[in-house]
C-alpha cells in the first residue's frame, strides 16, 4: 500500500470517530432537561423568552434518533447556539480563544518530547545508575504533582517573591498596544504577531508571561514520555542489531544514537493519543491557574456558570481537536516509518 | 463431602495464589521505593481512621470545617490550629485530617463502581463476542480516547456541581479502561482447558463466568484497578479546585486549594505570609497520589509477564 491510500484510509477512518464523538456529546446533552437543551439552538439572548417555541420547532422532546439528526443537522451548518458566558456564539467564542491556546501548547509540546526523550534514553543508557535513580524518581513525582497546585506554586515563587514571570498572557501596556490600531494582529498569537509586527518587545514580553504555564504544561505530560521511551530503549539495546553495531566497531554514541535510539521511538508514537488527551486536560488547568483566556478556561467558566451550549461546544472542540491530532501524528509516521503503511 | 475434605480442597484450590501473594511480597520488598509508598498509604490509612480523635468533629456533619469568628485574612499555624486558617477562618488541619477520609472515600468508591459496570460489560464483550463485543468495544473506545477531564467537566456540569456528581463522572470516564481490561482477560481465559471442560460437563454460561473464569482472571485486574486511585484522586482535586466539586468549607483537599487562591501573594513584606493556606493542602494531596504511584510503579513492573522471572 502507497502513502496515498494510506492516507485516504485514515482520513476515511475519521468518519465513524467523528460521529462517535457525536455521539457521546449527544449522551452528554441527553443529561440535560429539554429547556436547557432549547439553549443550544438560541442564537440570540432576546429568544429566550420563545423557548416553548423553540422546544416544540426543534423537536426537543421527540424520540432520541430524530432529536440527534436534527441537533446534527444544527451541528453541521455551523450552529453551537449562543454562549451568554462569552456573549457571543459558541463558534465565535472557540475562535477567538483558540490562539491563546495555540500559543500554550506550541512551546509545551515540542519541549515535552525533546526532554522527556532525551531523559528515557539517559535513563536507560544509564540503568540502575545515579542519573536513572534521579530521572525516574523526578518523573514520578511529576506524574503525581497536582498540576493546578503546581501552577500556584510557582506563580508564588516566581512572580510573588521575585516578581518575574508573571500570569496572563500580556502586560496591561504590552495588551494595550496590541488591542491598538498601530500593532496588525495576524494570528492572534502575540508571539507569532510580534515577529510579524517586528516588535520585539511584544515577544518577549509574551514569552515572559509563558514560562510559568509552559513549564507547569510539560511537567503534567512529561512523565508519560520518560516511561515509555526508557522501556522501549531498554528492549531496543538488547536486541540483536545492537550488539552486531558494536562488535563491528560502531562508536557507543553513534549507536545509541541512530540505532537503539530511532528504533525506540516507534512506541512512544504510539502514546501520541494519550499525550494528546494529557495536554487537552493540562489545558485545561493550566488556563484556569495562570488566568489565560484560552479554550479551556472557556470551557471551566461555561461549566462552572451553567452556560450548556458552550459547555457542549467546549467538549465537541476538544473531540475534534484530539481526532485531528492522533491524524496528524499517523500521517507523519506512516511517513517516517515505511512498516506503518505496509502493515 | 466432609467438611474435612472440603477444608483440603479449598487449601489446594488456594495454593496458586498463596504462592503468587508470596512472591508479590518478595518482589515488593526487593524495591525500596514501593516499601515507601506502601508507608504512605499505611499514613494515610491511620489518618483516615483516626480523624476523630485527631481533629475531634464539632459540626453536626463531620466533613463540614468548623468555622471561627471572622478575620479578615488566614490565620498563621498557632496551637490551637496547627496548620493555620483560611480567609473564611476554617482551620486547614481539620481540612486536611478528614479531606483523607474523602480521598479514600472517592477512590475507593470510584474505582468500586468503575470495576463493577466493567466486569459487566467486559463479561459480556469477552464472553459472547460478535457484534455485541464490537459495538461495546467501539464505544469504549471512544470515552477512552477522549480527554477525560473535559469529559467530566461535561457531565458536571450537566448533573450540577456537587461531589456526587463529580463521583459520577469519574465513573462514567472510568469504567471503559476496566470493560477493556477484563474483556482481555476473559478471552485469553476463554481457550484455557479449564473452561473447556466446565462447559464439557454442561456448566451454563452463567456458572462457567462466575465460578470458573472470573474467579481465575480477576485478580490482577482488581489490583491494577486498585492503583489507580491516586489518579482518581488527582482527577476529583483538580475538578474541585475548579469549583465543580464540594460545596465551600468541605473538608476536600482541592477546595481548600481553591479558596486560598486569592493568597498566593501574600503582603508586601513578605510575598509568602500565607504559604500555610496552600502548600499544606498541596502536600497531602501530592504525597497521597505519590504513594499509590509508587506502589503501582513496581506492581506493574511484578504484573508484566515480559519482566517476571521464577
Amino acid at each position: 500500500m502507497g502513502l496515498r491510500s494510506y492516507i485516504i484510509r485514515r482520513f476515511l477512518l475519521i468518519i465513524p470517530t467523528l460521529i462517535g464523538v457525536t455521539l457521546l456529546i449527544f449522551f452528554v446533552i441527553q443529561l440535560f432537561t429539554p429547556e436547557q437543551r432549547a439553549m443550544l439552538y438560541i442564537r440570540d439572548p432576546r429568544q429566550i423568552a420563545d423557548i416553548d417555541d423553540i422546544i416544540r420547532i426543534y423537536n426537543l422532546n421527540a424520540p432520541l434518533h430524530i432529536q440527534y439528526f436534527i441537533w446534527m443537522s444544527e451541528l453541521l451548518s455551523g450552529n453551537l447556539g449562543f454562549s451568554h458566558t462569552a456573549h457571543t456564539t459558541v463558534v465565535n467564542a472557540l475562535i477567538q480563544r483558540f490562539p491563546a491556546t495555540i500559543e500554550l501548547v506550541m512551546f509545551a509540546i515540542p519541549l515535552t518530547i525533546v526532554i522527556g526523550v532525551y531523559l528515557g534514553v539517559i535513563s536507560a543508557t544509564h540503568k540502575d545508575k545515579i542519573v536513572d535513580h534521579i530521572t525516574r524518581s523526578v518523573s514520578i513525582i511529576g506524574w503525581s504533582l497536582p498540576s493546578f497546585w503546581l501552577g500556584i506554586v510557582l506563580i508564588a515563587i516566581f512572580f510573588g517573591g521575585f516578581g518575574v514571570f508573571p500570569p496572563e498572557r500580556l502586560s496591561i501596556s504590552v495588551q494595550r498596544y496590541v488591542t491598538s490600531t498601530e500593532f496588525i494582529r495576524y494570528t492572534r498569537i502575540n508571539t507569532i504577531d510580534g515577529l510579524l509586527n517586528g516588535n520585539l518587545w511584544v515577544v518577549l514580553d509574551a514569552l515572559q508571561h509563558l514560562v510559568l504555564p509552559t513549564v507547569t504544561l510539560t511537567a503534567i505530560s512529561i512523565a508519560l514520555i520518560v516511561r515509555v521511551m526508557r522501556s522501549s530503549m531498554l528492549e531496543a539495546l538488547n536486541k540483536g542489531y545492537i550488539t552486531m553495531a558494536r562488535a563491528k566497531g560502531l562508536a557507543r554514541k553513534e549507536v545509541v544514537n541512530k540505532h537503539a535510539r530511532r528504533n525506540a521511538l516507534i512506541p512512544v508514537v504510539t502514546l501520541s493519543g494519550l499525550l494528546a488527551a494529557s495536554f487537552l486536560n493540562g489545558v485545561v488547568i493550566t488556563e484556569t491557574v495562570f488566568n489565560i483566556n484560552g479554550v479551556g478556561r472557556f470551557g471551566v467558566n461555561a461549566a462552572l456558570n451553567f452556560d450548556i451550549p458552550a459547555v457542549l461546544g467546549f467538549a465537541l472542540f476538544s473531540g475534534v481537536l484530539f481526532i485531528v491530532a492522533n491524524l496528524l501524528v499517523d500521517i507523519a509516521y506512516a511517513y517516517i516509518d515505511p512498516r506503518i503503511r505496509l502493515g | 463431602m466432609s467438611i474435612k475434605h472440603r477444608l483440603r480442597e479449598f487449601k489446594a484450590g488456594m495454593e496458586p495464589s498463596i504462592k503468587e501473594t508470596k512472591f508479590m511480597l518478595g518482589r515488593i520488598k526487593q524495591s525500596p521505593l514501593s516499601v515507601f509508598g506502601i508507608a504512605i498509604i499505611l499514613f494515610y490509612i491511620g489518618i483516615a481512621i483516626l480523624a476523630p480523635l485527631l481533629a475531634p468533629p464539632t459540626l453536626k456533619d463531620p466533613y463540614m470545617i468548623p468555622r471561627e469568628r471572622f478575620y479578615p485574612t488566614p490565620q498563621p499555624p498557632s496551637e490551637k490550629h496547627p496548620f493555620g486558617t483560611t480567609e473564611d477562618q476554617l482551620d486547614i488541619f481539620y481540612g486536611t485530617i478528614w479531606g483523607t477520609r474523602i480521598a479514600f472515600w472517592v477512590g475507593l468508591w470510584v474505582v468500586a463502581a468503575s470495576l463493577a459496570i466493567g466486569l459487566v460489560v467486559g463479561c459480556i464483550a469477552g464472553y459472547y463476542g460478535g457484534i455485541i463485543d464490537e459495538l461495546l468495544m467501539r464505544f469504549t473506545d471512544i470515552i477512552i480516547a477522549f480527554p477525560s477531564l473535559v469529559l467530566a467537566i461535561a457531565i458536571v456540569a450537566a448533573l450540577g456541581k456537587s461531589l456526587d456528581n463529580v463521583l459520577l463522572a469519574l465513573v462514567l470516564v472510568g469504567w471503559p479502561g476496566y470493560t477493556r481490561l477484563i474483556r482481555g482477560e476473559i478471552l485469553k481465559a476463554k481457550q484455557d482447558d479449564y473452561v473447556e471442560a466446565a462447559k464439557a460437563i454442561g456448566a451454563s454460561d452463567f456458572r462457567t463466568l462466575f465460578r470458573h473464569i472470573i474467579p481465575n482472571t480477576i485478580y490482577p485486574v482488581v489490583i491494577v484497578a486498585s492503583l489507580d486511585i491516586g489518579a482518581i484522586v488527582l482527577t476529583a482535586a483538580a475538578l474541585s479546585f475548579l469549583g465543580l466539586g464540594s460545596p465551600s468549607g468541605y473538608a476536600d483537599w482541592g477546595q481548600l486549594i481553591t479558596i486560598s487562591q486569592n493568597w498566593i501573594y501574600g503582603s508586601s513584606q513578605n510575598p509568602w505570609e500565607y504559604w500555610y493556606t496552600f502548600i499544606i493542602p498541596g502536600i497531602f494531596i501530592f504525597t497521597f497520589v505519590l504513594g499509590w504511584n509508587l506502589l503501582g510503579d513496581a506492581f506493574r513492573d511484578i504484573l508484566d509477564p515480559t519482566l517476571r522471572r521464577r
